[in-house]
């Protein structure tokens, strides 16, 4: 209590704080960007280690041997897809009940919102065909999913036909204790929810599907498989899922483990592991690599058919062949012996994967930051806006009148409710706006401007975005009168405050979004004033945007996926995100749309009505 | 000052109204923070089912509400909505014409001190002015109106709302000064929830102070009327224990309404501090520390009624703070009823050390309990520490901003009887250090 009830010990802590301000909050910014960095420097990190007892010490022999038939049948099923012009449910049925498995159909219809430009769709409709393998050693209340795309073109076909193949192969298998549930999924993720939500009985985004005619116990673990070439260099494991979330580390360790031992190539984020972490290039191989999974899990999208699963507290990731031009190729037996293994691990669970890491990074697939080694990273960020509250609070006099002895206190003039609480609400109605018009307005934007829906969505939402600059002149109007000396610093603490409670909030459900928020949120939170110089800060405020924020990372994120873009097909890039992101929310309920245009957009404009207070 | 009030009852009960109409009526009541399984409206349907079938309401292990309650809700239960929101606009009118009332004491206490010359001369800040008490009334009824704690309680249509309105009504009639009124309130208050027995201490302190009978253990005056408060207490206690009894015809309740609030047998989480200390305990020691857990609630009374014996309606916000920060189910509604109280002691504003700290923590625990709920329950990436450690820091925060209130009381009174400026022994000025 000494701390907190000792007025001089205090007073000397808060001049020490507020004299050193500047200081302070420069260092915190660094050391917080170095401490990000220096995740990825091998000594910094963990080695992974398995920790589920049941998936570790269990010997299992992976004997798998029908990895021709597999690619024979997938040929059939390519067949058969190109005759039928789409999913070849019957053939899909058919082939699945001479397998011996119960098979059952799901039909959807999805109406988007507005079409989807990037994968050409509009009015969705399409067939999930899925067959269960009964557990033949345990009551059926468990299970397990491993499912494969049936994707437009030449794509994935090879996966089915695995599907297919390891299907046969696991109904002769006495060993399971849990239902198999072989799913082909049409649309992808469109599929993908309609089933979830047909198998859990919800309805969180009012799509149209038929129920569920047949059903295998809790789901415990899925795969989703993505393989389109007969033989393969490598295998990708994608792990981020929708809102950022990712599946139990387990997985992972689990997938590296079988990599080993079966001696096939994997990799993350389609980069290779390096050995050499002590030099330069080895060290920005490994940040490459965890800011490609920063970026992704920022993004808050599903990276693969696996990412709707961790919604429903399945562990879920997704595998993909990769067929580059390196010499060592891997046959398709030899991936079946390696999901074989994996689904003999996973029927080994007694319970729910929960032993290891929920929050990690990966600089690679044999390491890991777990959360409390990189939220300082933040924390150091955060503490930031603290300190300039503490600033703020020694100005505005809040602090004075509990420091000192009553002789030299004087009551904090407020500066009224109403002149915080308009820019407060203006700003908020602006981000309502951003998250509302958009979609609304399409058919009215396409009647009178020579654009596509698509565009239309993207164009209105930078137009209401970009319009939200020119409020702070409006909101002074309204406010009758001259905006006190007191009335901004109020208003920054507020926004400072929520700022911080905002992206707190955010890391702790996404940490790479809070992040990268946080990253250019910080700077432009700390040192706004109305007294600094207008153009340059305003400049630097709009560089440092969210928006600008998310152009930037569409131009990281390509780089470090070796393919650099021209800035004219960046800006295009730009637009099909946007339009995805909005895509995203209305279709599987992603939060990042709605987190920018509700709250962080309404937060930055604070801070910008700052800069233009009079 | 009838025309704000009513304007103030009017937004609020369109507020829950439209709130009722929405689509977070769905949501709201399944928040642990807000409902407790000793609150919960959907345990009351439950018991009511019961009753309806001829079964005990207690049969199921479900239902922990009083028989009173229950034969209330009987008759009531359709107009549900309407009864909470009464519920509230009691609560909200009782306060507002208790603090009202004892505002105009304190302001002709005052008046005599000042008549007496009994303040410092230097004390002439410190005193009141009729200025700014005018307008406390009201405020402490919106600060409870408007709190959303107390209207997601409302909305959520947690029996805690009425409990709230009890307690308004017992401090209402020991304001008055009606002791039999307020014997009977605070025995239906201790009747739904036991911990308001701890007020039993303020109300007999203010009703003496009232009547000017010295507390002095010497004095029959004062034996005679502790024994006749006491008495009038427990005999409203009884009839109502009687009438359950006759109402259900078994002591069913007794050990399903106590039992369940004395032994925390259902650890399900909340914002209080028992549910995490009780599932991680070893069976063997729970007796002892649901003891000292149970005991902690009830044992600041007595410190507090000799400090603040002078004090009776401060004692009484203390006390509720505590109830509501240790008792074995907590939810957001009993806070709101405590901090109704905070624009009552707006004259320590300067004499508080740490509300700026304490009311950010309390702002950003409220968001963050959501967030890790989710984390927990629905992404099931993180687990109950998390959760645990956010109900830890509210609590802190509470029991920070109740001491400093505390604090700020005693240092106000201090300075009114040895002056603003105090000077060391040997002339320079002094501060006051809490250690």
């Amino acid at each position: 209590m000494g701390l907190l009830s000792d007025p001089n010990r205090r007073r000397a802590l808060t001049k020490l704080l507020t004299r050193l301000n500047a200081p302070i909050c420069v260092m915190c910014y660094l050391a917080g960007v170095a401490w990000f960095m220096g995740l990825a420097f091998e000594p910094f990190t963990l080695r992974t280690y398995m920790s589920e007892n049941a998936m570790g010490s269990t010997m299992v022999e992976e004997r798998f041997p029908a990895g021709e038939r597999a690619l024979a049948t997938g040929r059939e099923f390519a067949a058969h897809k190109k005759k039928v012009g789409g999913m070849p449910v019957d053939w899909l049925v058919k082939t699945m009940q001479s397998r011996g498995l119960e098979v059952f159909t799901q039909s959807f219809t999805r109406k988007l919102p507005f079409p989807d430009e990037n994968k050409e769709r509009y009015m969705v409709r399409g067939t999930n065909v899925y067959g269960i393998l009964r557990a033949p050693r345990a009551p059926r209340t468990e299970a397990l999913v491993l499912s494969a795309p049936c994707s437009e073109g030449n794509n994935n076909n090879q996966a089915v036909g695995l599907l297919l193949g390891l299907a046969q192969y696991f109904r002769s298998q006495i060993h399971w204790a849990k239902d198999i549930i072989f799913l082909v999924n049409e649309h992808d993720l469109i599929g993908m929810q309609a089933w979830l939500e047909g198998y859990h009985h919800t309805n969180t985004t009012g799509g149209d599907w038929s129920p569920l005619q047949g059903r295998g116990g809790s789901i415990q673990a899925a795969l989703s498989l993505e393989l389109s070439s007969d033989v393969i260099t490598s295998l990708d494991l994608v792990l981020e899922g929708l809102n950022g979330q990712l599946p139990n580390l387990d997985l992972a360790n689990l997938f590296y483990a079988f990599c080993q031992k079966i001696g096939v190539l994997c990799t993350i984020q389609g980069k290779l592991q390096r050995n050499d972490w002590d030099t330069t290039s080895g060290y920005s191989h490994a940040a490459q690599t965890m800011m490609l999974m920063v970026l992704k899990q920022a993004s808050g999208r599903p990276w693969g058919d696996h990412g709707l699963f961790l919604r429903y507290h399945i562990e879920a990731a997704s595998i993909r062949g990769i067929n580059s031009f390196r010499q060592y190729k891997t046959d398709t037996t030899t991936i079946g012996r390696l999901l074989e293994g994996m689904y003999r691990k996973l029927n080994n669970l007694l319970e729910r994967l929960h032993q290891s890491y929920f929050f990690y990074l990966m600089p690679s697939l044999s390491r890991f930051v777990s959360i409390g080694y990189y939220m300082p990273a933040f924390g150091l960020l955060a503490v930031i806006l603290l300190l300039q509250v503490l600033n703020l609070l020694v100005y505005v006099g809040i602090i004075d009148s509990f420091l000192l002895s009553p002789s030299v206190l004087h009551q904090p003039s407020s500066p009224g409710v109403l002149s915080i609480l308009t820019p407060v609400v203006i700003s908020h109605m602006t981000g309502v706006a951003l998250y509302t018009l958009p979609i609304l307005s399409q058919e009215m934007a396409v009647q009178h401007f020579p654009v596509s829906e698509t565009e239309a969505v993207v164009l209105t939402a930078i137009a209401i975005y970009t319009a939200g600059l020119a409020l702070p002149h409006n909101t002074h109007r309204l406010l009758q009168g001259e905006g006190t000396e007191e009335g901004w610093r109020v208003l920054k603490l507020v926004a400072l405050l929520y700022l911080a409670v905002l992206l707190g909030c955010t890391a702790l459900i996404n940490f790479s979004l809070g992040f990268i928020l946080a990253l250019s949120l910080v700077p432009i939170a700390a040192f706004i004033t109305p007294h600094t110089p207008k153009a340059l800060s305003a400049a630097i405020m709009v560089l440092l945007s969210p928006g600008c924020t998310l152009l930037y990372c569409v131009f990281v994120f390509q780089e470090l996926q070796e393919t650099p873009v021209s800035l004219q097909d960046g800006w295009m890039l730009f637009l099909s995100v946007i339009s995805q992101g909005i895509l995203d929310h209305a279709l599987y309920g992603s939060l990042v749309y709605p987190l920018l245009a509700l709250l962080i957009y309404p937060c930055w404009l604070l801070l910008w009505n700052i800069l233009f207070w009079k | 000052m009838a025309a704000p009030l009513t304007l103030l009852l009017i937004v609020a009960v369109t507020i829950r109204a439209v709130l009722f109409r929405s689509s977070l009526a769905e949501l709201i009541p399944e928040r642990v923070e807000v409902v407790s399984p000793l609150n919960a409206w959907k345990r009351v349907v439950e018991g009511l089912a019961l009753l309806d079938l001829g079964v005990s309401p207690y049969a199921g292990d479900v239902f922990h509400e009083t028989p009173l309650i229950i034969y209330f809700f009987h008759f009531v239960s359709d107009y549900a909505e309407i009864v909470f929101m009464m519920a509230d606009a009691l609560t909200a009118v009782a306060l507002y014409l208790a603090v009202k009332d004892y505002n105009k004491t304190v302001f002709r206490k005052q008046k005599y001190a000042l008549e007496a010359e009994r303040y410092p001369l230097d004390c002439l800040e410190l005193i009141r002015t009729p200025k700014e008490m005018y307008y406390i009334p009201l405020k402490v009824a919106m600060f409870y109106l408007l709190n959303p704690f107390t209207i997601l309680s409302c909305v959520a249509k947690s029996t805690c709302g009425l409990n709230n309105a009890v307690i308004a009504l017992f401090i209402l009639c020991t304001v008055k000064g009606s002791s039999l009124m307020s014997a009977i309130f605070l025995a239906l208050a201790t009747y739904q929830s036991i911990y308001p027995l701890t007020l039993f201490a303020p109300a007999l302190l203010y009703l003496l102070q009232r009547l000017y009978i010295p507390v002095n253990w010497q004095r029959s005056s004062f034996w005679l009327f502790t024994t006749q408060y006491t008495f009038m207490y427990l005999g409203s206690l009884c009839v109502m224990v009687c009438l359950s009894f006759f109402l259900l015809s078994s002591w069913d309740f007794l050990s399903s309404v106590y039992g369940f609030i004395l032994s925390v047998p259902d650890l399900t989480p909340n914002i209080g501090l028992f549910w995490y200390f009780f599932a991680e305990m070893f069976e063997h020691f729970r007796l002892f520390f649901i003891c000292v857990f149970q005991i902690n609630v009830f044992f600041y009374t007595i410190p507090l009624s000799i400090k603040l014996k002078e004090h009776p309606i401060f004692l009484i916000f203390m006390q509720i703070a505590i109830i509501s920060i240790f008792k074995s189910y907590p939810t957001v509604g009993d806070i709101a009823l405590y901090m109704a109280f905070l624009p009552a002691w707006n004259h320590l504003y300067r004499f508080l050390r740490n509300i700026f700290l304490v009311s950010v923590v309390l702002l950003a625990c409220s968001t963050l309990f959501p967030v890790l709920w989710h984390l927990w329950i629905y992404a099931g990436s993180a687990n109950s520490n998390f959760y645990y450690a956010i109900t830890l820091l509210f609590n802190v925060a509470q029991i920070l901003l109740v001491s400093d209130y505390f604090y700020a009381y005693l240092r106000r009174e201090h300075h009114l009887t040895h002056g603003l400026y105090l000077k060391r022994k040997d002339g320079s000025e002094a501060t006051l250090v809490l250690k």
